[in-house]
């Protein structure tokens, strides 16, 4: 019974938020904050897997998630549409829907193994070095796009707007929502069974101590490999719903910016804490939303107040400044982030009746 | 067979000789020491023999294989642990997991496998943990198995430690000492564990220790190095009336 | 040929002058505290921005001082007003973190998130117009056959040199200085010998910050146009070059950042510009692969 409350769970949320859509009760932009959330929950709980498991400070996140994106996108609109750069479509239209989860795996292996180009170099070097190794080739990766005129350049590539529409001839249902919720699923698992395996909690042992990891067996290249390649193929695999949410995307929408963002969430909710991550991801996608209504309210709030001169005003720039501002505060007062390392099961052990989660 | 030979092996550092023309045998199951002042080179002939140092000159062979320039965790594998001077636990994870990760060497299963949790997953996880409660039920610290090393006393750290190097099933045994920062009462217990745990899992031993206490009760043969070279072995009588051991220990008397 | 090469060296020098000023106040935090400020960038747009409304104040307000004297002014005014900023941004933002004991990483998002804030709390607050900075001094164009040089590219190129053999002489020489290396070897011991940190974390950050105000008038001085991102792109890439000339070492860091000048300079002579950040950063990323604690970092051994 414990053994299946969380997937049941999970799908009847998920049911239920598709059906809504379906006879819209929610509307397309309520959908849309629910996909980037599943996006977010997917970068932040994957990167957790260098940043927070492994204890490295990498910060090139949204790298790999372009690859993903270009790769899938790529793929999708090569084979099932007619476009100005790859002409007609290779395969009928009406395959798109069976082989989206192809072409989406197919963009976490291409960022995977563009992974490699941190993995390699982690074997010699730690800490700050990698860093840069890893920030150095965010701006690479996002360079390399910018300079492929035929994907579009800075422009950007679109058409995967085709796509979804194609899925939607095959059966009138909020594809990408579903398409969202199962990858979603799939990665969470995915990680959650990694990390709580003898071998994943390898990494463990290397963010503790690596000397010991490896005296005591750990195969520590190995593992660290495994690490970088699995967290960038997940990033990867977020890219690619991204560019189909969306339709449309952009190397600078891979800047690191968005790698902030990434580190932003994995530093709020923890590191090494998988439900942390999860946690992080809704409420910052939640209050960057939210600060989109609460900023204009702002506003004409403090022009109420007659010194406030009317040519001032509050501009949604300072969502930006204000989430910063929450997590420097945060980090003053609780400095571990929102879980530390710990699961959401360690917090309340009463839960332990109720579920199992591998 | 000798069940470990080492000949000479120098190690330089830069100009720095740290251990030049070191030899030493194991037959079987012999418990050996290797003593000598701070800086002497000891901590360096164990980083050499568990892998962490590629040796500028010399063979090493363990159970008819030349394992120099071998990476640690292949030679850990092969039957080689070692503990060391600074206790290195993974301190913020459970006892159980500590035992657990060392069986690194010998998971049985695959990426797939543990991406799908099928058969092979459950068998040898459910495998390494019988592994696990069985060697901490024998080295008595099964009470702490939820415990982080980290809040646990340092007498017990270094049991621990000993537990994890024995998970690894090895056939030589290397202690960097065992007895450093431990009080007398606690050093009684450790002779007593060393010696049950010679006889108990008939391995070799090879261990580093200043306390001459624990040396001189265990071992039998020492072996004594000072700036790198062997300048005296034989049994703990002999080494303790040995006058260039003497010299290098207390210093040249004819000041 | 030997011309243009000669023209793009110097002008390679002045950009790589920027990257050096900067690269040497994120080495001198590196170096104390092992902390990547990476707010740092932004403290250099900080210092910009206060050069600019001093100069306009000066200048262009009701005092209307001549070209030179507002310079002669404004470097010592925007550089302590600057240190200010940085000793300032320490105290609230690093200094508690610190006390508590924090994970290393989460100081360096703290400082991550000190940097958007500053630069989206500027656009903000000072709005989207860029703000242009006044021509203080008359500009010279020296000729040498093809090889043009202006008077303003060359103090740029002086100062910065200049700046490294004043900051050396305080590293090696002084008292603080040698107190700031020993920290960065064992910082443990350094309270125990009865040097007071804070004292020594205060002077490391007003080091790095006037370094940062100065890199600013100059920057505004040569490129007028100010923008509140200025600090950001420029910042990481400093922050990179920092790294390959070896963290924690001045001499590393005035190096990589000529380095990266001189990189970015000669690509854009060879190949079209948009190809700037993916060679220079390949090229940068090839010397870290080979040599991993950068061109003249010291590898430290662990003792196991």
């Amino acid at each position: 019974m414990k053994k299946y409350s969380v997937p049941a769970l999970l799908t009847t949320f998920a049911l239920c938020t598709v059906v809504a859509a379906y006879f819209e009760i929610i509307d397309l932009y309520v959908q849309t904050i629910i996909m980037f959330i599943g996006v977010n929950i997917i970068l932040s709980s994957s990167f957790n897997i260098i940043n927070g498991y492994m204890g490295e400070f990498a910060c090139g996140h949204a790298g790999f998630m372009a690859v993903g994106a270009y790769v899938t996108s790529i793929l999708n609109v090569m084979f099932f549409t007619s476009s100005k750069t790859f002409g007609d479509p290779i395969f009928s239209p009406e395959l798109a829907l069976w082989f989206f989860p192809v072409t989406m795996i197919i963009g976490g292996v291409a960022a995977a193994i563009t992974g490699l180009l941190v993995a390699i170099p982690s074997f010699k070097t730690r800490d700050d070095y990698l860093a840069i190794i890893t920030l150095a080739a965010n701006f690479i990766i996002v360079s390399l796009f910018i300079n492929m005129d035929s994907l579009g350049g800075a422009r950007g590539f679109m058409g995967m707007k085709q796509i979804v529409f194609a899925m939607e001839d095959v059966a009138f249902l909020p594809w990408m929502l579903i398409w969202t919720f199962v990858f979603t699923y799939f990665v969470v698992f995915l990680i959650r069974r990694f990390v709580s395996s003898t071998y994943g909690k390898g990494i463990i042992a290397i963010h503790q101590d690596e000397i010991a990891a490896e005296i005591m067996s750990v195969n520590t290249n190995k593992m660290k490999l495994v690490a970088f390649m699995f967290s960038s193929g997940l990033a990867g695999i977020a890219g690619g719903l991204f560019a189909h949410i969306l339709g449309y995307i952009n190397p600078n929408s891979f800047n690191i910016l968005k790698s902030t963002e990434c580190l932003v969430m994995v530093y709020l909710g923890g590191m090494g804490s998988l439900s942390g991550s999860i946690i992080a991801a809704i409420l910052f996608t939640l209050l960057i939303e939210m600060l989109r209504f609460i900023i204009p309210a702002a506003d004409t709030l403090i022009h109420l107040i007659p010194l406030v001169p009317d040519t001032f005003h509050l501009s949604q720039v300072l969502k930006w400044v204000i989430i910063p501002l929450i997590l420097v505060i945060l980090m003053q007062f609780r400095p571990e982030g929102i879980m530390g390392n710990r699961e959401l099961s360690d917090f309340f052990p009463k839960l332990k009746k109720y579920y199992e989660f591998k | 067979m000798a069940l470990l030979k080492i000949e000479g092996l120098s190690q330089m550092f830069g100009g720095l000789t740290a251990v030049s023309d070191f030899k030493t045998e194991f037959q079987g199951n012999e418990l050996m020491g290797l003593i000598g002042p701070n800086g002497a080179g000891k901590t360096t002939v164990f980083n050499i023999v568990s892998g962490f140092y590629k040796p500028t000159q010399g063979q090493i062979i363990f159970k008819d294989r030349a394992i120099n320039g071998l990476k640690p965790h292949k030679v850990t594998g092969m039957g080689v642990a070692r503990t060391f001077q600074n206790i290195r636990l993974w301190h913020d994870m459970s006892l159980l997991d500590n035992i657990l990760i060392s069986q690194h060497y010998n998971l049985g299963y695959n990426l797939f496998d543990l991406f799908t949790r099928n058969k092979r997953y459950i068998e040898n996880e459910k495998r390494m943990k019988h592994i696990a409660m069985q060697l901490l039920e024998q080295l008595d610290l099964i009470q702490f198995i939820d415990e982080r090393p980290k809040n646990l006393p340092y007498g017990i750290q270094r049991k621990i430690e000993i537990a994890r190097a024995l998970s690894v099933k090895p056939s030589l045994l290397l202690l960097d000492e065992p007895a450093a920062g431990l009080n007398s009462s606690d050093i009684q217990d450790l002779i007593k564990l060393i010696r049950w745990i010679h006889k108990e899992f008939d391995i070799a031993i090879w261990m580093i220790e200043h306390q001459m206490a624990v040396v001189m009760s265990l071992c039998s043969w020492i072996q004594v190095i000072d700036f790198g070279k062997t300048i005296a072995q034989g049994t703990p009588e002999e080494i303790q009336s040995n006058p260039a051991v003497i010299k290098a220990y207390l210093g040249d008397d004819k000041i | 040929m030997l011309d243009s090469i000669i023209q793009n060296l110097f002008n390679a020098l002045q950009w790589g002058s920027f990257y050096s000023l900067i690269a040497l106040g994120y080495t001198l935090v590196y170096g104390v505290l092992r902390l990547i400020n990476f707010a740092h960038g932004d403290i250099f747009m900080v210092g910009a921005y206060i050069a600019y409304f001093i100069a306009i104040f000066l200048f262009k307000g009701s005092l209307s001082l001549s070209g030179g004297l507002t310079l002669a002014l404004v470097i010592p005014l925007t550089m302590i007003l600057t240190a200010m900023f940085g000793v300032t941004l320490e105290r609230i933002a690093y200094r508690p973190l610190r006390r508590k004991g924090a994970n290393r990483l989460y100081v360096v998002i703290t400082a991550l998130m000190c940097g958007l804030i500053l630069e989206n709390g500027n656009l903000a607050f000072l709005g989207a117009s860029r703000k242009s900075f006044p021509e203080l001094i008359d500009k010279v164009v020296y000729n040498f056959g093809m090889i043009s040089m202006t008077n303003l590219k060359i103090g740029v190129i002086i100062s910065s040199i200049i700046v490294y053999f004043i900051l050396n002489a305080i590293i090696s020489k002084t008292k603080i200085g040698m107190a700031m290396r020993a920290i960065s070897y064992d910082k443990f011991a350094i309270p125990l010998m009865g040097i007071p940190i804070d004292t020594i974390i205060v002077f490391t950050f007003i080091l790095g910050s006037s370094l940062a105000g100065l890199a600013g008038i100059l920057f505004a001085m040569s490129y007028p146009i100010l923008d509140p991102f200025m600090g950001a792109i420029i910042g990481w890439k400093a922050f990179i070059a920092a790294v390959v000339g070896g963290i924690g070492d001045i001499k590393g860091a005035f190096v990589g950042g000529f380095l990266l000048g001189i990189v970015e300079i000669l690509v854009v002579a060879v190949f079209p510009s948009t190809f700037r950040d993916l060679i220079a950063f390949s090229i940068l990323l090839i010397i870290l692969v080979i040599k991993p604690t950068g061109l003249f970092g010291v590898a430290k051994s662990t003792k196991i």
